[in-house]
């Protein structure tokens, strides 16, 4: 009985938690649906491994809805390349679920707990579609979904901050406007090619092999609206409002994966489908997406600075580290995809550690955590605190931790590539990220304030520090990583197709 | 007691004595000792290490992988094991100085500087002991990190400024330029080991080969190389303990021992004096030299001028590193030793003078002499060895230095050598004078704190008496070079 599940995992992952939503969604209990979001991610996480068992021996797993064959039905496809983003994925959604029940019955009015936990998995099922399409407008649903979703729980915000409510209303528009140039993209290729399926497209793509005006711009359009998606520089401004108005479990799992999901899609689009016109391809990553992640890099950086509100501070941080991202993708090659995805997994574990320390900082301190507000914590809740250096050093890049692990393959990326300026640039903006980080360690641990250390949640503090151990434990052991990575980048840059 | 085995227990001595001086928090004497019988233990196992290499033991320890053709390993070297023998025998000192000099002082939150001052021991040993290049970052960043409580130690808006200065050049420098070295290095040769003769030649391209010598001169800021000497006088806002410890001994001492190991087992003596990549730094060292001594003779804070002096003879160990010759390495890895005692008598003094009498203006040490007598004999030893006049141990290092730019034919850097000794009698031997000749009118309220005279009076006599045994060391050193 047990097998007919199994034979469906790949629609499951996705549809299980989007059932469960419904169910939950008006569940009038402060705990039953907490404890059923985290039942639904335990087999969540379940399924996924029995994924990973599936990939490992056959290589690719071609799943069609309703036994439609695709191009006409639509079809899902696990392969090497988003085997592992799907491991971390349900890993990282069960840990932050895990943390989110204290920081809900916090910041969130008790009765709304089941519309919060509905929307949750909206989120997750959808942001976890992205990761496993194999279809273009199929995508568009989940990219829509994962925003409705998305902007409904970053609204959930405004009984704290009515600031919230903008926040969202931005993200709305803005990411309504991304959605819409995606889908103006994907009516272009319909027209042109007659099909949605990914690896259809690149067969019937083929025919103009010259490339045509359209398609072109139907690339362009479909770029663009994936670019504003993933917030990459200048078409990143609502993501800090909503990061940072978002309650902060909302941030937690929107900042660690859910743009990290749509870079995902962006490369794998990029490197499987547009890789037929070559001169296009090149035209973009070396012209638009190189210097715009150079730009996001420094610009990131450089504001973050100067940000008093610590949840800004992280969200301008994430525009840089996602300019890291870009420019490894940008890089044309097996190191520089490889080296994209190590950081797209170290970057959503340091990001979303750093985010649940900030966000419980939040909720003892029940108000908006700024720079001032922090002074003497490092005495007053040492526990967190220390989760939060060791989060911090590990943006910065430092030896032992798995920021360093990211540095030191991008560099080699770069290095093979000859982009001596980049380096340069990537090692100033991380000594850049040493002062933003250290203004925050400053006012924890060296302000005249002293506090007697007090009592922190276990509830808490336990999913924070697991975050913080595999950070370290990865910055040790980084194995598992890298084989991700490569196998990624292999199946991405070896023009593997179907 | 195995080889690998006394490494740990090396490495983790200090971290111990931290954690037990946290533990003894209330009890203030308890505290307080910690720091002197960890550093006895190290002491004698950096001892026990430096005899065993004399005897062509082999001290190593591999603890796991970190990346392709890099580990987490210790292999103590020739040039490790003095670094190590000098920082901990100071250390013991230190921890007795520290006790006369915090209580003298009453400084508060005396327990965090005490533990913070054992963990920057703990780096210090890591670093001379550390088996490739990536295992001395790891313990140069950490070094850093556990000094900054310290340097901002007053908590007052001068030391937080002086300690985000102290930071931001240190770490800065280290991120933008050691780092991405280290990277360079790794990526032209796929190892960051140490060994003898260096691992770049025939693999790293020559016509580079200056451009990575200034990443690593620049990179490792500790070694405070003009223009990368801000932090040093800054640092000075710390208390004497840590000045005299860390920023004459531990933290600027790694600094310049990196720069060497880098120079002796990275790239090698011999590779250097084929492309002669390194003939630049000659003469930017020997700018910070005489630079940092003209400004160290306008200073009036007392301090202030000892750190000018330090970023000059810092500046020495560069310049034997760049000249790259046997004989100038010699005299650069045994400036590490002298200038070591030298520059701790002279801020011991320093220290202590502030403790009893509260005065850290030169002008203000008018007749101050014929009231500490003991002090000020101390800070004369300690001046005449760093000014290199024979008997006293820094006479050697400085003979070296010179044999060596002879032997490279800069003949004029010989000669800037000479101007900087007589440089360094003008603004090292000027309050000696002033304490002995002026005399003032203001009455000074004397506080004892024995303590503080101790140590400085072992240290100068050490500069004295170890002139007399220095072949013992530099026999040992001659093992450094390879040839």
């Amino acid at each position: 009985m047990f097998d007919i599940f199994l034979d469906d995992a790949p629609a499951l992952v996705v549809v299980l938690p989007l059932l469960i939503s419904a169910i939950i969604a008006f569940m009038p209990s402060k705990i039953w649906p907490w404890i059923i979001s985290i039942i639904t991610l335990l087999l969540h996480l379940f399924l996924s491994l029995h994924l990973l068992k599936e990939i490992s021996v056959s290589g690719l797993i071609i799943y069609e809805f309703g036994n439609w064959e695709p191009p006409w039905g639509i079809s899902f496809k696990i392969d090497g390349v988003n085997i592992g983003l799907q491991l971390l994925f349900s890993i990282f959604v069960l840990v932050s679920t895990f943390y989110s029940r204290k920081i809900f019955l916090n910041e969130i009015d008790y009765r709304d707990s089941g519309k919060a936990y509905s929307l949750w998995l909206l989120a997750v099922g959808s942001l976890n579609g992205i990761i496993l399409t194999n279809d273009i407008f199929n995508l568009f649903v989940f990219l829509e979904i994962s925003a409705l979703a998305s902007i409904s729980l970053i609204a959930l915000g405004a009984g704290q901050n009515r600031k919230a409510l903008l926040a969202a209303f931005n993200y709305l528009i803005i990411g309504a406007i991304g959605a819409t140039f995606y889908v103006i993209g994907v009516g272009f290729a319909y027209a042109m090619t007659g099909t949605l399926n990914m690896n259809d497209l690149v067969i019937q793509l083929a025919q103009y092999s010259d490339g045509q005006l359209a398609i072109f711009a139907g690339m362009s359009f479909m770029l663009i609206g994936l670019m504003v998606k993933a917030a990459i520089f200048p078409v990143h401004i609502w993501l800090p409002p909503a990061y940072s108005y978002a309650p902060s479990a909302v941030s937690t799992l929107l900042a660690a994966l859910a743009t990290k999901t749509i870079l995902y899609f962006f490369v794998r689009l990029l490197y499987e489908v547009f890789i037929i016109y070559p001169s296009y391809l090149s035209l973009f990553l070396d012209f638009v997406l190189y210097p715009l992640s150079l730009l996001a890099i420094f610009v990131g950086t450089v504001i973050a600075i100067y940000q008093d509100d610590i949840k800004k501070l992280l969200a301008f941080s994430s525009i840089a580290q996602i300019g890291y991202i870009t420019l490894a993708f940008s890089l044309k090659d097996h190191s520089g995809v490889a080296s994209g995805f190590v950081h797209i997994f170290n970057h959503a574990l340091i990001k979303g550690g750093l985010f649940m320390a900030v966000g419980y900082f939040a909720i003892l301190y029940k108000d908006r955590v700024t720079l001032n507000s922090l002074k003497g914590f490092g005495y007053k809740y040492p526990i967190t605190s220390f989760a939060l250096l060791i989060c911090g050093l590990s943006l910065i890049g430092l030896p032992l931790t798995n920021g360093f692990i990211s540095k030191l393959y991008l560099f080699q990326a770069l290095y093979t590539n000859q982009m001596y300026f980049s380096i340069a640039l990537v090692a100033v903006s991380s000594a850049l990220a040493v002062v933003y980080f250290w203004k925050i360690v400053e006012q924890m641990w060296f302000s005249e304030i002293k506090f007697k250390s007090e009592k922190e949640d276990a509830y808490i503090y336990l999913p924070i520090w697991i975050i913080t151990i595999s950070i370290i434990v990865f910055g040790l052991y980084s194995t598992p990583i890298i084989e991700f990575s490569n196998l990624s980048a292999d199946y991405l840059i070896s023009g593997y197709q179907n | 007691m195995s080889n690998s085995f006394l490494i740990i227990l090396g490495i983790i001595t200090p971290l111990f004595a931290a954690l037990f001086s946290y533990v003894c928090r209330y009890n203030n004497n308890l505290r307080d000792s910690f720091g002197i019988i960890g550093g006895l233990i190290t002491f004698v196992i950096s001892l026990k290490i430096f005899h065993g290499i004399q005897n062509n033991e082999v001290f190593q320890i591999t603890f796991f992988t970190l990346f392709d053709g890099v580990d987490f390993a210790f292999k103590v070297s020739t040039l490790g094991s003095i670094f190590s023998l000098v920082a901990s025998s100071l250390w013991i000192l230190a921890s007795i100085y520290t006790i006369g000099y915090m209580r003298g002082a009453g400084e508060k939150n005396q327990t965090r500087f005490v533990i913070f001052y054992s963990i920057a021991i703990h780096a210090a040993l890591a670093i001379a002991w550390s088996g490739n290049l990536l295992v001395l970052f790891i313990f140069y960043e950490i070094l850093t990190f556990s000094t900054f409580p310290l340097v901002g130690h007053k908590q007052n808006a001068e030391s937080q400024s002086a300690g985000r200065l102290y930071l931001s050049i240190l770490v800065g420098t280290s991120l933008i330029f050691f780092l991405p070295a280290i990277f360079w290095i790794w990526l032209e040769t796929g190892t960051l080991d140490f060994q003898d003769g260096g691992i770049l030649i025939n693999k790293f391209p020559a016509e580079n080969l200056s451009f990575l010598i200034a990443m690593l001169v620049f990179g490792i800021g500790k070694a405070a190389i003009m223009p990368i000497h801000r932090w040093l006088p800054a640092a000075m806002v710390a208390p004497t303990p840590v000045s005299a410890l860390l920023h004459a001994v531990a933290v600027v001492k790694a600094g310049v021992f990196s720069f060497l190991v880098v120079i002796i087992y990275i790239v090698g003596p011999d590779f250097l004096l084929q492309t002669k990549s390194s003939d630049w730094l000659v003469w930017l060292a020997c700018f910070t030299i005489m630079a940092s001594s003209i400004i160290a003779i306008t200073k009036d804070d007392l301090k202030a001028r000892l750190a000018y002096s330090t970023i000059s003879q810092l500046s020495y160990i560069i310049l034997g590193a760049a000249l790259a010759s046997s004989l100038a390495i010699k005299g650069a890895s045994f400036h590490i030793i002298t200038h070591a005692l030298g520059k701790i008598t002279l801020f011991f003094c320093a220290g202590a003078i502030y403790v009893t009498a509260h005065i850290k203006k030169v002008s203000d040490l008018k007749g101050m002499g014929y009231k500490l007598p003991l002090i000020f004999f101390a800070y004369t030893l300690g001046a005449l060895s760093i000014i290199g006049v024979p008997p006293f141990i820094g006479s050697w290092s400085k003979f070296y230095l010179i044999m060596g730019s002879i032997e490279r034919e800069f003949i004029i850097v010989a000669i800037i050598l000479g101007i900087s000794s007589l440089l360094n009698i003008y603004y090292l031997l000027q309050p000696v004078v002033i304490g002995f000749t002026q005399n003032s009118k203001k009455e000074i309220k004397l506080i004892k704190a024995p303590l503080t005279v101790w140590p400085p009076l072992i240290t100068g006599l050490g500069c004295l008496v170890f002139f007399f045994y220095a072949n013992y060391f530099l026999n040992n050193i001659s093992g450094v070079i390879v040839n």
